[in-house]
């Protein structure tokens, strides 16, 4: 069966336009419109879009400006710049309690041939450290519209997370997303892999091969990594007998630190973690990295 | 043209900030009044007599905005809230406490009238340029002013926002900068100059009037004046002197993160001119 492929990021191009519906609903982007997919939402609502040009710390502040005004703010680049890079604006967005959503496309090594310096693997771990906010990470297209159209609902400090590259659509149209549920994508009894993002798809493929070694995985969605869905990583660990984790970010601070951080203080289960092992990534075709 | 009784006034206003400023930091033993006494005289005109707002109505969606960027400057901001009747006076004393709703820099979130979060520099004219850009989408005739300080003026992202004011031609902006010469290691011209720094902000766009930020009638005609700019954002650069107003500690560094004495507070307060 031939499936269907789209980024992430083309979700969020088309859930941003919904969003726009909602006239408080303002979107910046840092002269990277065309690859953020923001420039749906410019071609369709102008005088609500601002290019604020390569300057990505004045971008999230005059989000927290906008904000402050009533107006819900979609601020976008690549992962690496509008987190890290702006990392000092977005604490005190923070801290400021505002409704800014800072959008990072280009999220992992899944960047692939611009190199190291543009695949950020450390924006969940930056992110999810600060009190109040919410990280999503979708793991196909349709899931990162929903996940746009309900963070424009939702109130408070948010990251979304994205990929450059195409994604089998592995969720439906009748799926429901909500804002920190985990999401059951297969029930096994003897393993599980938690994944989110780009790896969603891969842990699934990975549940096919080992069903071919009589081994049954269960595979769970976490696209909300914060606040992340302890009762199903419990539950999860309960019924199986290890756990795997499955990301296109650092082992340090991403999914499998908060999985671990969980079930080491709740259920202490065999688990392994899977990403990038505190290393830089390089340039590359996103599949051979 | 202004009258003197509004400006003497104004200036018995300024003498109650400026002793809220060595009362709060000395009791709190810790806080900035060498920046919050540079900054007082321009605050008042702004809290006193410029700025539209209404402190039984802090959440007015029309109401006059005035943003700290040089957030440790909070005492002289918090004294011309309270005095405004944000809050009651007596709360004054509870600065950077355990609790308090006046935290060492200012929040928003505590506090009825803060407008911005700040404190970490440079942060504060881009959240202006956000509310400007937002009072132009919903077409509200709401000024914005926001103060940045000469030494903060070294942080990058003053740059990255002064740039943007001007692109979007934030006629609804004006911005003030407190140029008292100070900064913690010393003199601004010997860390790192900003001069020329009315130079800058006309090549970034901005219509540049230069006061003495002591100077009352200098400080009320330059507000008017910002009105009156239409295309481009204003920028008042006020020649200021820490610690202006207690003689002990004008033109000295020191006075920037330091509080007085509790032994030296009441010559000091009978000082306050």
């Amino acid at each position: 069966m031939e499936q269907k492929m789209e980024a992430t990021r083309d979700g969020f191009g088309k859930g941003i336009v919904k969003a726009g519906e909602n006239k408080n609903v303002v979107v910046l982007d840092a002269d990277l419109a065309e690859s953020t997919r923001s420039i749906k939402f410019q071609e369709k609502y102008p005088d609500r879009f601002f290019d604020m040009g390569i300057a990505e710390m004045d971008m999230i502040g005059t989000a927290c400006g906008l904000a402050a005004s009533g107006k819900i703010p979609f601020a976008c680049s690549f992962a690496v710049f509008s987190t890290g890079r702006a990392y000092g604006a977005m604490s005190l967005a923070a801290i400021s309690e505002l409704n800014v959503k800072i959008v990072g496309s280009h999220a992992g090594i899944g960047t692939g041939e611009d190199g190291a310096t543009h695949q950020s693997i450390e924006d969940i771990s930056l992110t999810r450290t600060l009190p109040g906010m919410t990280v999503i990470q979708p793991c196909d297209s349709l899931e990162a519209e929903k996940a746009t159209l309900a963070l424009a609902k939702h109130k408070g400090i948010a990251y979304l997370r994205l990929t450059r590259s195409k994604l089998p659509i592995i969720t439906k149209e009748s799926d429901k997303f909500v804002i920190g549920k985990g999401v059951v994508m297969k029930k096994g009894k003897d393993v599980a892999i938690i994944a989110t993002g780009a790896l969603v798809h891969i842990a699934l493929e990975a549940a096919q091969e080992l069903k071919k070694n009589k081994i049954d995985a269960s595979v769970i969605n976490i696209h909300t990594i914060k606040p992340i869905d302890k009762q199903l990583i419990i539950q999860t660990a309960k019924e199986t007998k290890a756990i795997v984790t499955s990301e296109d970010h650092s082992i340090i601070g991403g999914l499998g630190s908060t999985v671990a951080e969980i079930l080491s203080e709740n259920y202490p289960i065999k688990m392994k973690r899977i990403g990038i092992n505190d290393k830089f990534g390089e340039s590359g075709k996103p599949d051979e990295l | 043209m202004v009258d003197n009784e509004l400006i003497q006034h104004l200036k018995n206003i300024a003498k109650e900030v400026r002793k809220d400023i060595l009362t709060d930091t000395c009791k709190a033993q810790s806080g900035h009044p060498g920046g919050s006494l540079s900054a007082t005289d321009i605050m008042v005109c702004l809290y006193f007599n410029k700025m539209r707002h209404n402190p039984k109505k802090p959440s007015d969606p029309n109401r006059g905005r005035f943003i700290l960027s040089k957030g440790h400057a909070a005492p002289a901001l918090y004294s011309c809230l309270a005095r405004s009747g944000y809050f009651p006076i007596k709360e004054l004393k509870t600065l950077r406490k355990l609790g308090s709703r006046l935290q060492g820099h200012p929040e928003r979130t505590r506090l009825p009238g803060i407008e911005a979060s700040t404190g970490p520099l440079g942060q504060g004219l881009s959240f202006a340029n956000g509310v400007a850009l937002a009072g132009k989408l919903d077409k509200k005739d709401y000024k914005v002013y926001c103060m940045i300080g000469d030494g903060e003026s070294q942080e990058g992202m003053i740059w990255e926002a002064a740039m943007s004011s001007g692109h979007h031609k934030l006629d609804n902006l004006c911005v003030i900068l407190d140029h008292n010469r100070l900064q913690i290691d010393g003199e601004v011209a010997k860390v790192k100059t900003i001069e020329p720094i009315a130079d800058k902000f006309r090549a970034f766009n901005f219509h540049v009037i230069e006061i003495d930020g002591h100077d009352y009638h200098g400080i009320l005609d330059a507000l008017d004046q910002a009105d009156k700019i239409k295309g481009k954002p204003t920028m008042i650069i006020a020649h200021t002197i820490k610690g202006k107003g207690v003689p002990y500690m004008e033109n000295k560094a020191e006075w920037h993160g330091k509080a007085c004495k509790p032994e030296e507070l009441q010559k000091l307060c009978k000082e306050v001119c």
